[in-house]
């Protein structure tokens, strides 16, 4: 009974984070289902809706800036695949992971010099940022918001995936890409449809995730977004129930650790769990077992 | 015959740039612009050539050199900081555990040792990932490296997330130039050995190579380990620019931008790399620099320039690099004589041909 009341309130934590972390998680997992790249830009256009949604709200309204945030965020993402990922479609992997780096690395130092190097205030949002209590826990009605909306997403997702024609047509181009192409698939439209999800499901995320937190700086997207990525591969790459149990896990855990007072290592943990994983079941959870043909 | 020529043609070139060091470290002021260029391209460029040690000539896309560069910092720090001063630098921990100290040239090859060590040891589970996998193993890596150098508990060796200071560092440019120049011909004979050539049928195909009765295991643990000492040593050499350490500062960033160095340099050039890093740092601490101050013509104020305007524009033209100059400055060729004369005679040719 003592351990739950000591950690309940790290437990909601992690529930919550873990949810934000699954919804940027699904992001990588569906891009690199499809085109095989760690999308190493999807954190900074995390970052970049968090920017968007502060700047928006010094001039309108919030029931407006947030629903321009998202807009936003999905033209960028879409924007980006267009012109950085796009010329390089039968180039190497590493090279399109290589833009991937160089696109990260524009997007922090326009952020750098935008915000002129200074934190930028996330406004308060009203009700998700309410408090509330749960038992020996007092937290913000967006803990609670996260998980419940992050399902949702999922579910509705998932009914995309299978139930229509452009989900079957994602699947299909996951399969197999080239095939696809000779079925008469719109690849193009394919991946711009699945960068057009990824970045609309990161600006929600962004939402969530950063009204826990003062303020917005031009690196904030880089840790959510590789912890993000572990989780996508510990549930096995392409996996997208994999990429929220992967999210919950190790939002869970880390807030866990910094409960019990090892804030220091509450990063590494993501990483020690990275390694651990792709030792001894690289597919991750979910991932289906490839196999190198000569 | 062209080999004996490129060679000492590579020697008159090396013994002019030791000459114009010297001078240079005479005339200029040492704080200067300039010199912080060029020291921090000759750290840099061993950095940069041992990070293409491995992913352009090995074929192993590894993003840790960030890690491996903390390593070899701290280790240079902890071991060569005198024993006079160790009470004031570690003075929340009692002065520290390590009370004696080593020349810095110990210290720097120290630094490699213990990288390499690391790098032994990671590379046992790591190196059996490919491509993507690897690259985000070893990122994962460098970030626990970073947390583990910051652990309070482990403050009496690594001083917890204080900074490590005091410890001998160089003031000429002499110094950073003939470290690096020395690391850089090291790992060129090594990529022209038998041995190199390995790493280069293993970048090429691994199963071919492996079908030739190259050990793969073997050969790519020993190209991580070499690169892991040379990064360690760069780790050292830049702390001591710096004078001072701080684990915090070796964020997954600075390997990107190692990384985006050997890209314009040309993945698999020893010599695009270092031409790369020159360049990299020429433009973002010199020539770039007015783009950050605001410039009134007239009265005319020229939109946009303020600060971190520099930064933007120099990430824009490392993106029209990586998009459309995707063989770098060199591609996988090296900076020769013979190479030299051969564009000419291309140019000759064309020239006459029109």
């Amino acid at each position: 009974m003592d351990f739950w009341s000591k950690n309940l309130p790290y437990l909601l934590a992690g529930v919550s984070v873990g949810g934000q972390y699954a919804l940027i998680a699904i992001g990588y997992t569906m891009v690199y289902g499809i085109l095989r790249l760690i999308n190493f830009a999807h954190g900074d256009i995390f970052m970049v809706a968090g920017l968007v949604t502060i700047y928006a709200s010094t001039v309108m309204p919030l029931y407006l800036s947030i629903p321009l945030t998202i807009l936003v965020t999905v033209i960028l993402g879409m924007l980006i695949e267009r012109v950085a990922y796009k010329p390089l479609r039968n180039s190497p992997r590493m090279s399109v992971m290589i833009s991937a780096i160089g696109v990260s690395y524009l997007l922090q130092n326009l952020a750098l010099y935008i915000t002129g190097g200074l934190a930028q205030v996330y406004p308060t949002i009203p009700f998700i940022s309410n408090t509330v209590t749960i038992g020996s826990a007092t937290t913000k009605v967006v803990t609670i918001l996260t998980p419940i909306l992050m399902i949702v997403l999922v579910v509705l997702l998932i009914q995309l995936i299978n139930h229509t024609k452009i989900g079957m047509a994602m699947r299909s181009v996951s399969t197999d890409f080239e095939t696809s192409r000779l079925m008469g698939i719109n690849v193009n439209r394919v991946i711009s449809m699945t960068f057009i999800i990824g970045s609309f499901l990161a600006a929600v995320g962004s939402i969530l995730y950063f009204t826990n937190y003062p303020s917005v700086i031009p690196t904030s997207g880089g840790m959510p977004g590789l912890k993000a990525f572990v989780a996508a591969v510990f549930g096995g790459i392409g996996s997208i129930p994999g990429a929220v149990i992967g999210a919950m896990l190790i939002g869970i855990v880390e807030n866990l650790i910094k409960g019990a007072g090892w804030t220091t290592f509450s990063d590494a943990f993501t990483f020690v769990l990275l390694i651990i994983v792709l030792l001894f079941k690289p597919t991750g959870l979910f991932g289906e077992a490839a196999t190198d043909k000569v | 015959m062209t080999k004996k020529k490129d060679l000492i043609f590579s020697l008159i070139l090396l013994a002019a740039a030791i000459v114009l060091v010297a001078v240079l470290d005479r005339t200029l002021p040492q704080t200067g612009i300039i010199m912080t260029v060029l020291k921090k391209g000759c750290i840099y460029s061993l950095v940069a050539v041992s990070m293409n040690l491995l992913n352009g000539f090995t074929g192993l896309f590894s993003l840790g050199q960030a890690g491996f560069m903390l390593i070899g910092g701290y280790t240079y720090a902890i071991l060569t900081i005198p024993a006079a001063d160790r009470a004031s630098v570690y003075q929340y921990f009692d002065g520290g555990i390590v009370q004696f100290s080593i020349p810095f040239w110990a210290g720097l090859i120290c630094a490699g040792l213990v990288s390499a060590a690391l790098a032994w040891l990671i590379g046992l589970p790591v190196l059996r990932l490919k491509s993507d996998y690897l690259a985000i193993a070893t990122l994962g890596f460098a970030e626990i490296m970073r947390a583990f150098f910051q652990w309070d508990t482990l403050g009496p060796l690594t001083n917890g997330s204080n900074m490590l200071r005091k410890y001998p560092s160089f003031t000429t440019l002499m110094f950073p130039f003939i470290v690096a120049a020395i690391c850089i011909a090291l790992i060129v004979m090594l990529i022209n050995s038998s041995f190199g050539r390995a790493f280069k049928a293993i970048r090429d195909d691994e199963i071919a190579a492996e079908a030739m009765g190259i050990n793969l295991a073997h050969h790519k643990r020993m190209s991580f380990c070499i690169s892991s000492f040379f990064a360690g040593v760069g780790g050292a050499l830049l702390a001591m620019y710096q004078t001072t350490i701080q684990a915090q500062a070796f964020k997954s960033n600075m390997t990107y931008e190692i990384l985006l160095i050997v890209v314009i340099g040309g993945l698999g050039s020893v010599t695009g790399s270092v031409v790369a890093t020159f360049l990299f740092y020429a433009a973002s601490e010199w020539w770039l620099r007015f783009l950050d101050s605001p410039l009134v013509i007239g009265n005319f104020q020229v939109p946009l320039l303020r600060s971190g305007f520099r930064k933007v524009v120099f990430s824009v033209v490392i993106m029209l690099i990586v998009l459309f100059a995707r063989q770098g400055i060199m591609g996988d060729h090296e900076f020769s004589l013979s190479g030299l004369m051969k564009l000419f005679r291309r140019k000759r040719k064309e020239a006459s041909a029109k």
